[in-house]
């Protein structure tokens, strides 16, 4: 019992490790998970972005922190298919009938899933730096930054692992993350809310997204972050709370 | 008194209006080969996991090393290791990677030197560096029955272990089976081959519509049986020694 907890910690590392090469060794998903984002911002600058009215001369600063929550939305699709994947192919049965913390398995999950998103936000940054990205920000916000967006990582990646701990088929342990994908565009992310109609303006300045968004254009533009700053913090940490009771449930249920 | 590795009594399980097991038991002694014979749905494999504590059964008690599989689930894991029904291996990774995956979460000192030894011995020796998606039915069983025995587990289950091999590789599988055996390892395994469990099995017990029917030694469950009649008829090689004979001339050659 002790020496489980005791190697709690290098026998996730030993997941991580495991699942990093997967992600290494199948390139298309990590191209899958970028090339999309960029695709839209593309897109959104050099086709949408001359008649958008923002309110700011450099329309990838307004557009970057949206793109890159797109990004971390279609990557924990992945995280909920290695899960089913693993749930489905035995390996999960050897690692529990082994004397092994039985999270440690599910937490090797979470930690690849953060480690492959931050790769896919760093080579979007790096695009973007190409378009004409620009900021300001010192390490502080950037640090802040950084922050906010793993805990939006870890908020998705828990209701990926409901996904993909119980769905009955591959198709299934992904269609989750489309309507999360969707949330940008219904958000300030692209455009200011003041044009929408009332009803849609209502649940577009009320959802998460337009909070997060907000805060990370605010740090990264050294603008006054005011309250989005808590309010994303509060929706981040109140989807990883409940997420991670429903899906260790789940865990708990399927794996005896 | 005789030493129980494996100790089953009144074991229930039901999967919604299914009724699986009702009511099996039976002893495995310490260092010994036993065998749990049925057909296709008999609930061996619901045994096995309840034993290697992945299911929870409904009513009865089975203890591993005199640790109860529910009440005391992590001491059973540190003297068991499972080989399951279908090949639990990463089929992204490596034989090598694989095998060294494992030795690390047994924590062992020397995960590579493991590894090595057990590439060797299964045969995997040039398929080391290979992703194991590309291996053929036999190696991967290979590989995940080498995979089971890192870290010396003082009692293994096989679940199936010859199930969809050639008459070869199957005979490569006992070899191991009766090698562990020598060393001192209680072997519990699931087969639907009566010959299987007549080559290898000290005990052997047949499960059938959710109890255990018969369960003794293979002299035993003969004597179970009405007398075999002596009749004379010419002796057909069986296909499986036809196979044999011809794979050796080949590897003759
Ligand atoms: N998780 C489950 N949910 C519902 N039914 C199940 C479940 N697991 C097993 N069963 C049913 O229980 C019965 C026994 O299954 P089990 O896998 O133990 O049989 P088995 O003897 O191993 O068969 P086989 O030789 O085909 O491997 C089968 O009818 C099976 O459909
Ligand atoms: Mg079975």
């Amino acid at each position: 019992m002790d020496s489980i907890k005791k190697h709690f910690f290098s026998d996730m590392s030993v997941m991580l490790g495991r699942s990093m090469r997967h992600i290494f060794r199948s390139m298309d998903t990590i191209i899958t998970v970028t090339i999309m984002p960029i695709a839209f911002m593309l897109l959104f600058v050099y086709v949408f972005g001359g008649a958008i009215q923002t309110g700011t001369d450099n329309y990838v600063n307004y557009l970057l922190p949206g793109i890159l929550l797109i990004a971390i939305a279609s990557g924990i699709a992945y995280t909920a298919y290695r899960l089913f994947m693993d749930m489905q192919s035995g390996i999960f049965e050897r690692f529990h009938s082994m004397p092994i913390a039985r999270s440690a398995a599910l937490w090797g999950h979470v930690l690849t899933s953060l480690v492959s998103n931050a790769i896919s936000v760093v080579v979007i940054i790096l695009v973007a730096l190409i378009m004409g990205f620009r900021s300001s920000a010192g390490v502080l916000p950037w640090l802040a930054v950084a922050g906010i967006l793993a805990l939006f990582t870890l908020a998705l990646t828990w209701i990926a692992a409901i996904a993909g701990l119980s769905a009955k088929s591959v198709d299934g342990a992904g269609a989750f993350s489309y309507p999360i994908i969707f949330l940008p565009f219904i958000s300030s992310a692209f455009v200011p809310t003041e044009t929408m109609p009332t009803v849609v303006r209502a649940f577009a300045e009320n959802q998460p997204v337009t909070s997060i968004v907000e805060a990370i254009r605010a740090l990264l533009s050294g603008q006054p972050v005011g309250n989005d700053i808590w309010v994303a913090l509060a929706w981040c940490i109140g989807i990883i709370l409940v997420a991670y009771i429903f899906a260790m449930r789940v865990y708990k249920r399927k794996a005896a | 008194m005789k030493d129980i590795a494996i100790e089953v009594k009144g074991l229930q399980k039901s999967f919604k209006q299914l009724h699986v097991l009702k009511g099996v038991d039976f002893e495995v002694e310490k260092g010994s080969i036993f065998a749990l014979l049925g057909s296709n749905g008999a609930g061996k494999t619901t045994v096995v996991k309840i034993l290697t504590t992945l299911l929870k059964q409904d009513i009865g008690t089975a203890t591993i090393n005199g640790f109860d599989v529910v009440s005391k689930p992590e001491s059973v894991r540190q003297s068991i290791s499972l080989t399951g029904q279908f090949a639990a291996v990463d089929e992204i990774l490596t034989g090598r990677e694989n095998l060294i995956m494992i030795a690390k979460l047994r924590h062992l000192t020397n995960p590579r030197q493991v590894a090595d030894d057990l590439l060797n011995r299964f045969g995997l020796k040039d398929a080391a560096e290979r992703r194991v998606s590309t291996y053929s039915g036999g190696m991967r069983r290979r590989l995940d029955i080498a995979m089971s025995l890192i870290g010396k587990p003082q009692l293994i289950f096989l679940d199936e272990p010859t199930t969809g091999l050639d008459p070869e590789a199957r005979i490569e599988v006992w070899k191991v089976v009766k090698e562990l055996s020598e060393g001192g390892t209680t072997v519990f395994l699931t087969t639907q081959y009566l010959d299987e469990a007549e080559q290898l099995a000290d005990r052997i017990a047949i499960l059938h519509e959710g109890r255990i029917i018969a369960n003794g030694t293979l002299e035993e469950l003969k004597n179970l049986f009405p007398p075999a009649k002596v009749e004379y008829v010419e002796k057909q090689p069986t296909l499986e020694e036809i196979f044999l004979a011809i794979i050796g001339k080949k590897e003759e050659k």
